[in-house]
């Protein structure tokens, strides 16, 4: 697609030849050093892909206990929460995979709503707080409540627009809360609240499971509150949602022509990125315990940003890797901690340029799937027919 | 439990005092004539920048995030020049002739470091993307991460250049003496204000006829309207856009020394974001793509948020009260005030 797609074209069948030429190569491109990996994974039946994910899934259960050499955190940091912090940085990545990856729209203020979970967490369970107090656990599915509320706010006025104008109205909002929370005097500032509430529960000593010093517990939440949301999101990604939200993601006038309301599944996908925010930003208030307006800034939104980006944005799985990366690296390789907006400045840049689809590609099986139905369409030319359909299954295999 | 999170609903809509936000009216009729001229000073500098905006919007159809970061560079760019000349928090004691001559050479220091940051931002981060046909996300996101890079970038390497270690602003730099000039409505004027908006003006009225008149301009216009009939007709479309950024360059570097000649100490950084919302704000409120526009929502902007944030009470409302702005343009009118593009203005 042309930046300037106004005017008339030159030599439609040149253009479109060549923008046909252009997609089957960004297709081939797609494919990343993963990708015998993932043909090997789909030729698996079903048992052995559910066995060899719970594999997975308890390697990474036991995560704050592979606490040695090549992957513990550097002196300084302590690496239960640094694997908690991962974690929450997977969450949001998979969040805000929902609006930037499926959808197709930058959120460029998705701290925003991070920080409103984390103040509903905070805001409710505080006891500095003029709020009525109500158990933490309850908080993560108001904090979910709230964003979308925000998030059907924010999307209202502007995903009827080109997506430019969200990219820039999020960036505002990001800022927006930051200032809110310092001049609103209930929002307490930079004093902020303490003593964030927490999730019942004590070990065999009588003293509760989940503190603040101890990342485990809080690890372990914040995991299976991931894999619910990592099944919701795949129930959601091949549902009759998920396809609009792809169709509007490759292109959205086309997919108006279709008849899909792209409206209303860009203000679907941006309300319900921004509850995953809601809830990630409650589970990192618990663990901190201490709310206030300094950690809400635009450049941990840019970072969001870079997690979801590196990680592959349309592939959930690329964006919990980019999310744990974007928080390991600077726990990981102190040495560099200073430089990390700089580096993932640097890395955005030049990931748009050399590998847009980066870590892990977004599966193409929808498009590879469109693809191949071409060619069960009788041909109406008998004469090229052979060839455009061989053609075709060549670029498709 | 939901009984109990709904009684506790009017409580969080309640604030524990009142003083935070007030609608302070006899604030703002007292204030009335001070705030607009104020407003207006600031909105001149607002105009300037959203110009960049306008202009590259118009021609490439895209928001370039890091003009922000190209207002930066040339903030610093403007400061490091006074620096060494020999400015500081108090107002030199140089003649006034030496004074406009420092403030020049400050002036296109600026300019040049702006509109460098500007070309390489277009040859680095755009034209790859361009070339390749990427989609519209792509171009955003190479945006946002260039924006990034050069803030850090400015970030680690102020301290070597003479400047803050760590994350503070650069030294203040107080350029004169304000003098009032004369008082309209009982609000005395200063010079400050009447350099800024005559400057801006005159900045707009020749970048306005540089588009309408000219050989470039007319260019300019063409590529924006339909870019390949453009270059059938013998435009170097590639040449037109480099021409677009740097212009839009070169008003921020200018907006740069207005912006520290109002607020001496504001050079950070990262202060471009939120400016940059501002004057992305001006441009979205004047109409995009339109340079006339830019300058009208500019002081437009200026006014209304120096209003909100007087009748508010907080100078931080003064960015709430613009995000608000840019919300509603984009709610009832998204073409703007004066609505017409780039593409479409007559010669």
């Amino acid at each position: 697609m042309s930046l300037s797609s106004d005017g008339p074209k030159i030599m439609p069948d040149a253009e479109s030849a060549r923008e046909a030429i252009e997609t089957e190569s960004i297709a081939v491109r797609r494919h990343g050093p993963f990708v015998h990996l993932r043909e090997r994974w789909n030729e698996l039946p079903r048992q052995a892909q559910w066995a060899w994910l719970l594999i997975v899934v308890a390697i990474a259960f036991a995560l704050p206990y592979l606490n040695f050499f090549p992957l513990t955190t550097e002196p300084g940091n302590d690496w239960p929460i640094a694997c908690f912090s991962m974690a929450v940085y997977a969450l949001v990545g998979v969040g805000l995979n929902i609006v930037i990856g499926y959808a197709g729209l930058l959120d460029l203020g998705y701290v925003a709503f991070f920080a409103v979970g984390s103040y509903t967490a905070a805001m409710f369970t505080s006891p500095d707080s003029p709020l009525a107090k109500i158990p933490y656990l309850w908080t993560l599915p108001l904090a979910i409540a709230i964003t979308m509320f925000f998030g059907v706010l924010l999307g209202v006025p502007t995903l009827r627009l080109r997506g430019d104008y969200l990219a820039i109205v999020t960036l505002g909002f990001g800022e927006i809360v930051r200032i809110l929370a310092t001049i609103i005097p209930a929002m307490n500032g930079q004093v902020g609240f303490q003593n964030v509430g927490h999730p019942p529960g004590t070990d065999a000593h009588g003293l509760p499971v989940f503190v603040v010093s101890n990342g485990t517990p809080w690890y372990w939440l914040t995991l299976a509150v991931i894999i619910i949301v990592l099944l919701l999101a795949g129930n959601l990604e091949r549902s009759r949602v998920g396809r609009a939200w792809v169709a509007i993601r490759e292109d959205e006038d086309a997919a108006e022509i279709m008849g899909v309301p792209t409206f209303k599944y860009k203000v679907w996908a941006f309300a319900m990125g921004a509850g995953v925010g809601g809830l990630s930003g409650a589970l990192f208030a618990g663990q901190v315990g201490f709310v206030n307006n300094q950690k809400f800034d635009v450049q941990t939104s840019i970072l969001f940003v870079a997690a979801v980006v590196l990680g592959g944005a349309g592939n959930k799985v690329g964006a919990l890797l980019g999310g744990a990366i974007v928080a390991y690296i600077p726990v990981r390789f102190t040495a560099i901690a200073d430089y990390k907006y700089l580096i993932f400045g640097v890395v955005l840049v030049l990931l748009m340029i050399f590998r847009s689809q980066g870590l892990v590609p977004a599966k193409m099986r929808l498009l590879a799937f469109a693809r191949r139905a071409m060619h069960w369409v009788p041909p109406t030319e008998p004469k090229s027919a052979p060839e455009s359909a061989n053609a075709t299954e060549g670029s498709a295999s | 439990m939901l009984e109990l999170v709904l009684a506790a609903a009017p409580i969080g809509v309640a604030p524990t005092d009142n003083s935070w936000i007030n609608f302070d009216f006899t604030a703002l009729f007292q204030n009335f004539w001070s705030a607009t001229f104020d407003g207006v000073t600031f909105g001149a500098v607002y105009g300037l920048i959203a110009v960049g905006y306008t202009l590259v919007y118009g021609v490439l159809s895209l928001i370039n995030f890091a003009h922000s970061e190209v207002f930066i560079v040339g903030a610093y760019g403007v400061v490091v020049t006074l620096l060494t000349l020999g400015f500081g928090p108090n107002a030199p004691t140089l003649s006034p002739v030496a004074i406009i001559g420092d403030l020049l050479l400050a002036m296109i220091v600026g300019m040049i470091a702006s509109a460098l940051t500007a070309l390489l931002l277009e040859r680095i981060a755009y034209r790859p993307l361009r070339r390749r046909n990427a989609p519209r996300l792509a171009f955003l996101i190479t945006a946002i991460g260039a924006s990034f890079a050069i803030q850090y970038t400015i970030f680690l390497i102020q301290g070597p250049l003479g400047g803050p270690s760590g994350a503070n602003a650069m030294p203040s730099v107080t350029m004169f003496q304000q003098h009032p000039v004369f008082d309209v409505f009982g609000t005395i004027i200063y010079d400050v204000q009447l350099i800024i908006v005559i400057a801006a003006i005159v900045l707009m009225i020749a970048t306005d006829l540089f588009i309408r008149r000219g050989r470039t301009g007319r260019g300019i216009r063409a590529v924006a309207q339909d870019p390949d009939t453009a270059t059938l007709m013998g435009v170097n479309r590639e040449r037109i856009i480099v021409i677009t950024f740097v212009v839009g360059g070169i008003l921020a570097g200018a907006a740069a020394l207005f912006y520290i000649m109002l607020v001496p100490s504001g050079v950070i950084y990262n202060g471009g974001f939120i400016l940059g919302v501002k004057a992305f704000a001006a441009a979205v409120l004047g109409g995009i793509g339109n340079v006339r526009g830019a300058l009208l929502g500019g002081l437009l902007l200026g006014v209304i948020s120096n209003y909100g944030q007087i009748l508010l009470g907080d100078a931080q409302w003064a960015d709430v009260v613009a995000f608000v702005v840019l919300v509603l343009v984009l709610l009832i009118r998204p073409e703007g005030i004066l609505g017409q593009t780039l593409g479409r203005s007559r010669a």
